[in-house]
């Protein structure tokens, strides 16, 4: 690629000016080196300093630059700028309070995330040595343990949209399942009662948008099937 | 202006490997404690990480921490402290284990073990063959790692300030530290955090440099903080290129891959390394590799158009293999270089990757400066660890998977340093002075007020091309002279600089001119401290000092096995010994000698 002009349609919104939120219309000039969508938000606030986005480790591992881009959510640092078409609308994560542009508020993300208690529970004496676990049984852990917390799948899903103080939510239910599944937890039981609930489970309708737009290529959805077969099979 | 303040037992600034590993110690001996964090923990640069951890467990073939020791002391060529060393290296299976303990989800072996691969420049039995120490989670390790740390913090209930920004350190007459002014960056708002002891864990400063394969984040704001308040700056121009960054992107490609058998080769096919290293080959050390790389190119034996990158080969290694050891470096490869490394070579640089020097610390954890006569004397109430503190144990030049090492290490003896201090009473929450915040007001003043001022950018990237160009892989006497004149010459830039963005709202444009105020120390430390130093060592080498008889790799013992002391005021250099002495009786003196591998 070489160099090119690039539009952009973007939602703007600082609090201490703005009465309400717009969407601006701005173009950049991008390097031959600007592949990525990130590349380009970065050459933006080159031009306008004000434009305001989270971003960190711009390789797809830390999780900062979540943002619904033409209409899905997804990462700026993993998403090819030339394979979207312009303008190139960006958008705060759908569902979260925005505190500025394509800033949003992640307290109840997190506060889901936390409510599963995402921490290995396991209350005999720790040994000396590691933990034994077989290859085959680390196995059950790939697909889950990869989560980046980026927030791309819960505010996908609609019912995390109607209810996000009750629903758990596709990442909080991963990381439960992921402690779940791992064979060094002695929590089932427990984390099972903790999602027994007409909502912070059950609100999921594996509508499967989290699927579609996670990032790193992970499936909530059947870890949240996998948390309800043993919901079920502990009931019978 | 009325600043709020908060009062603390402890203070933790950064919440990445070290911070976290600190906080969990604080937290566990039921410490009130404050984690500041410009990003939510998991985001911290830790998270890149990829290959492993290095620990002499021995699960797959016989190990001990004799040879680890001797292999970072080689390593670091011999600017490591030996005490500093042993303990790390007898730490580290005790360390490993914990972080097993709390649910990382390491790989495993047939027998249900830890999963250790080979890593660049460990070795069995002094150097012989390549041993496998580096315990990993697929090429994921710091992810799982710094997942499994905050997921630990948050049982053991830490308290932390999300996307809080640390701007000064606060010292009374005395030199003691008092904790730290800090930004809450949604508000914009400015905060005293008084406490009995601080720690520093803040992490490097790889964006003084223009290709890196650090985070945007990583702007070492704890070493800028340290050098503002008078602390001396150690070893500052000893920086690690990392043979294996994706060519244009910076990208890391892990130095596992050539642990899981991935081989360098040149424009001719060659697997050039036997030729720099015959034993170790593509696993010698990162300086050794980065440098046999940039000489390759140099010569004319680069590969793709413009002959300016070399290739890193695995598609010898299995399908399968690749899925299950290295999925991410797959990922990294297709999505930053566009190909398939099951069917082709991935396209490699070496890249700024790692600050061997930083924020002076003894393996406590204690931040020590020079005074009354004694070169190592702590500061009251400072304390650091991780990639922004040097210990030092990885002196001239790190072996990989001893970062992730000196995180868990140092980040739980530094935690351990400030429990035992306060209980035994030694820590007292000290007066504050009247001016605590005026430093960091000013300069938030400045950038409000400040009219016809300099672009954040334009200087950032000044800095960052001086760094690149004045002091590389390799070093020249008349660059680094010059870049001395061009480093001063846009830290003056940097008084002025200039933001639009005067909302107080996430105003990360301010953000970004408060970092740059960090970056400039430290590319100005950089700089002058390899100017200084002539001599060739570990990641430090000159043309004007090469391998010869009398001077082994182009190293200076008799004028320079020493430690460089960069003071901001005035550009000040001092010199320490380095300790050449181990911890305990239980190891001799490892003695210097050429370094082959």
């Amino acid at each position: 690629m070489s160099k090119r002009t690039v539009q952009f349609k973007i939602y703007r919104y600082d609090p201490d000016k703005d009465q309400q939120p717009y969407m601006q219309d701005i173009s950049v000039e991008l390097e031959a080196s600007d592949k990525k969508l990130l590349d380009a938000l970065v050459r933006l606030k080159v031009v306008d300093d004000t434009l305001s986005f989270r971003r960190s480790c711009r390789e797809g591992v830390c999780g900062s630059d979540a943002m619904n881009i033409n209409g899905k959510n997804g990462l700026a640092c993993l998403t090819d700028v030339d394979s979207l078409a312009q303008p190139i609308a960006l958008r705060p994560l759908p569902g979260l309070p925005v505190i500025r542009d394509l800033i949003v508020d992640m307290t109840q993300f997190f506060k889901q995330y936390h409510s599963i208690k995402p921490y290995l529970i396991n209350d005999e004496p720790a040994p000396e040595r590691e933990r034994l676990q077989t290859p085959e049984d680390r196995e059950e852990l790939n697909g889950l343990y990869e989560c980046i917390l980026c927030a791309c799948c819960s505010t996908s899903c609609p019912s995390f949209w109607w209810n996000p103080d009750k629903f758990v939510g596709p990442a909080g239910l991963l990381a439960a399942y992921r402690f779940i599944a791992d064979t060094r937890d002695q929590a089932t039981s427990a984390r099972l009662d903790n999602l027994e609930d007409p909502y912070r489970l059950f609100r999921c309708h594996t509508i499967m948008n989290c699927v579609d737009v996670c990032p790193k290529g992970l499936n909530p959805t059947r870890a949240i099937g996998k948390i309800k077969d043993l919901m079920v099979r502990r009931a019978i | 202006m009325n600043v709020a303040k908060r009062t603390f037992d402890a203070v933790i600034v950064g919440a990445g490997g070290a911070g976290l590993r600190a906080a969990l110690q604080l937290s566990e001996a039921g410490l009130r404690t404050a984690v500041l964090t410009k990003v939510f923990p998991t985001r911290s640069h830790t998270v890149a990480a990829q290959g492993g951890v290095a620990a002499s467990l021995g699960n797959t073939t016989e190990d001990n921490w004799h040879w680890h020791m001797y292999d970072t002391v080689k390593g670091s060529d011999w600017l490591g402290d030996q005490d500093a060393i042993e303990f790390m290296c007898r730490k580290a299976n005790e360390v490993v284990v914990e972080l097993e303990h709390y649910g990382m989800p390491f790989d495993r072996t047939d027998n249900g073990k830890i999963y250790q691969r080979p890593f660049g420049g460990h070795s069995m039995n002094y150097g012989q063959a390549p041993v496998m120490r580096s315990c990993a989670a697929a090429d994921r390790t710091g992810h799982a790692m710094l997942h499994a740390l905050y997921q630990r913090n948050v049982r053991a209930n830490t308290q932390f300030f999300v996307e809080w920004m640390a701007m000064d350190l606060i010292r009374n007459d005395d030199g003691d530290v008092l904790g730290v002014t800090a930004m809450e960056m949604e508000t914009g708002e400015v905060s005293i955090f008084h406490a009995k002891a601080t720690i520093f864990a803040t992490g490097g400063a790889g964006r003084i440099y223009y290709s890196s394969t650090n985070a945007f984040i990583n702007t070492g704001d704890g070493v800028g903080m340290a050098a503002r308040a008078g602390i001396p700056l150690e070893d500052m121009e000893f920086w690690q290129f990392h043979p294996t960054g994706v060519a244009g992107a910076g990208v890391l490609i892990t130095e596992g891959v050539r642990g899981e058998g991935g081989i360098l080769r040149n424009d001719a096919g060659e697997r050039f390394m036997e030729r720099y290293a015959p034993n170790l080959k593509d696993l010698a050390s990162r300086d050794v590799v980065s440098r046999s790389m940039v000489t390759e190119i140099n010569e004319g034996r680069g590969c793709g158009p413009d002959k300016d990158h070399v290739l890193l080969d695995i598609t010898h290694l299995s399908p399968e293999n690749i899925m299950k050891r290295l999925p991410g470096i797959r990922e990294i490869s297709i999505q930053f270089a566009g190909i398939d490394p099951i069917k082709a070579p991935i396209p490699v640089v070496p890249t700024c990757h790692y600050q061997m020097g930083g924020i002076p610390t003894n393996y406590r954890g204690q931040v020590v400066v020079p005074k009354d006569g004694n070169p190592n004397s702590p500061v009251v109430g400072f304390y650091a660890a991780g990639e922004c503190a040097c210990a030092s144990v990885h002196g001239a030049n790190r072996l990989g998977t001893n970062s992730l090492l000196d995180l868990l290490v140092f980040g739980k003896s530094a935690g351990e340093t400030v429990v035992d201090d306060f209980k035994s009473g030694n820590l007292m929450l000290k007066p504050l002075p009247e001016t605590a915040a005026d430093v960091s007001l000013a300069r938030i003043a400045r950038l409000e007020s400040q009219k016809n001022g300099e672009s954040v950018h334009e200087v950032r990237l000044a800095m960052q091309r001086t760094m690149q160009k004045h002091a590389g892989v390799f070093r020249f006497d008349n660059l680094l002279k010059e870049g001395v004149q061009r480093i001063l010459e846009v830290a003056e830039r940097a008084k002025s600089t200039e933001i639009k963005d005067k909302s107080q709202v996430w105003n990360t444009a301010r953000t970004e001119a408060l970092e740059l105020d960090n970056l400039i120390e430290v590319a100005k430390a950089t700089m002058i401290s390899a100017e200084a130093r002539k001599e060739s060592r570990g990641a430090h080498v000159r043309d004007d000092a090469p391998d010869t008889a009398e001077r082994p790799n182009g190293r200076d013992d008799q004028n320079w096995l020493k430690h460089t002391l960069w003071y901001t005021a005035g550009n000040r250099l001092e010199y320490k010994p380095v300790n050449l002495k181990p911890m305990s009786a239980d190891v001799e003196p490892i003695a210097l000698a050429k370094r082959t591998y």
